[in-house]
């Protein structure tokens, strides 16, 4: 049981690097971004993991609860936020990219390169 | 039990994210995120994070969805695969997943009660805020109070990220006058058009419940900003985007995204002129438990209405090109 307590540590390195060979191998511009919002998710599930503590619940304080364990609000907290950050900044991304289709007329990068040199 | 469905949805958030990469579809893709995103969102609940798994749903399957989609109908929805450099790629992403998988015996398995990361500051804060506080919701807690110094800056993210799509996509006037058909919506469409106008008030009165109950269950103002962001996208996508931004104008939703960040900011400053320091809401009444709880209502409405105003300029901005 103890080996799978790593899991979610995997699957945030698979997640991460999925989102990262996106990013570095597609040219194009939007799969890109989606690979960075899968890159930014595996970031997140790595946080919110470490946040678990056996046989506890979120931390919403019950009245009359006596010796309930509550998981750590710190990750949480910091993930809510940077969940709405990340959204704002992927619609940044495709704005860009929405005005590179506009002056380049393609998201692919091969074909902006090739305008560019020309 | 538990642990069985936890590694059954981390196992389809690989699948899923490995389909999203492999499809030369776009719009296969996009879809496929907002799936990403709710078994991520199942994910977040599994590990106690009510309050990320709401936020996930809200803006992950939803806001992000939409804006991929009208970004999409800008550009195109069918991506050309290249073949070259990816042979490469994939031996550099393997052997970095082999180094990470290794990198993860060093850490303390999942639920492991003396992780370094609960012997910090995280038992105080369960500890204190029942004392100096007293709402339920300790994630609102430290989210409004404790680290609401934190919480300022990331309205301040949003506002940022959301002047800069205005700037970029504001700049120059659309390339071609809007089409006469999407100005129609999905007004021919009955099905979407009954069960949209159905859903709306409801999404916008959970919206509001999520806002008012953050401090006693999950919710909060980041969480209820993007679900009627969500509530008022749909009603832009059923009546078109004229009618909407007649219901709301642009000018509006900018007051909106200003005003949100700078409520929050006076709600700060209020504490210095009334004696306290930056963000110390406990003066803000005789009673300082009281004078929290004003100050944490406060500023999640500041941030909602900043959340809620940017989240739906920034689909406008997209919006109205198209």
């Amino acid at each position: 049981m103890d080996i799978l307590g790593y899991y979610n540590y995997w699957v945030f390195a698979v997640l991460l690097m999925i989102g990262f060979y996106a990013v570095i191998a597609r040219g194009n511009l939007i799969k890109k971004l989606l690979g960075l919002s899968i890159f930014q998710s595996a970031v997140f599930l790595m946080y919110i993991t470490m946040d678990k503590v056996e046989g506890g619940t979120a931390p919403i304080i019950q009245p009359g609860a006596v010796d309930q364990i509550y998981s750590n609000p710190l990750p949480q907290v910091l993930i809510l936020t940077a969940i709405v950050v990340g959204v704002s900044t992927t619609a940044l991304g495709l704005s860009i990219v929405v005005r590179i289709k506009e002056t380049y007329g393609s998201v692919e990068e091969p074909e902006i390169f090739d305008a560019d040199d020309v | 039990m538990v642990i069985l469905f936890g590694l059954f949805l981390l196992t389809l958030l690989v699948l899923t994210a490995v389909a999203i990469v492999r499809t030369p579809n776009l719009f296969v893709a996009v879809m496929l995120m907002a799936i990403f995103s709710l078994l991520m969102a199942a994910n977040f609940f599994i590990l106690d994070a009510a309050d990320v798994a709401l936020t996930e749903a809200a803006v992950g399957a939803g806001v992000t969805t939409v804006i991929f989609l009208s970004a999409l109908a800008l550009t195109a929805d069918r991506e050309r695969v290249t073949k070259t450099g990816t042979y490469f790629a994939m031996g550099v992403v393997s052997v970095t997943v082999v180094v990470l998988i290794y990198a993860t015996f060093d850490k303390p398995v999942l639920g492991d009660p003396n992780a370094p990361v609960h012997q910090h500051v995280a038992p105080w804060y369960l500890e204190q805020t029942p004392e100096l506080i007293d709402i339920p919701n300790v994630v609102t807690a430290v989210l409004g109070s404790f680290r609401g110094y934190d919480t300022l800056g990331e309205v301040f993210v949003v506002l940022v990220a959301c002047i800069g799509v205005q700037f970029i996509l504001g700049a120059s006037p659309p390339p071609q006058a809007p089409r006469g058909q999407d100005e129609q919506g999905l007004r021919h469409h009955l099905v979407p058009q009954v069960v949209g106008r159905l859903l709306f008030p409801f999404i916008i009165l959970f919206g509001l419940y999520v806002q008012f109950h953050g401090e006693y269950g999950p919710g909060g103002g980041f969480q209820a900003g993007a679900i009627i962001a969500t509530g008022l996208i749909l009603h832009a996508l059923l009546e078109g985007e004229s009618a909407a931004l007649k219901a709301i104008p642009p000018n509006t939703l900018l007051a909106m995204v200003a005003g949100g960040a700078l409520l929050y900011t006076l709600v700060g400053v209020l504490g210095i002129v009334l004696g306290g320091n930056f963000l110390d809401y406990s003066v803000l009444h005789s009673n300082p438990v009281t004078g929290q709880q004003i100050g944490i209502l406060m500023i999640e409405a500041g941030v909602g209405i900043t959340v809620c105003g940017a989240l739906l300029s920034i689909f406008h901005a997209f919006a109205v090109r198209d």
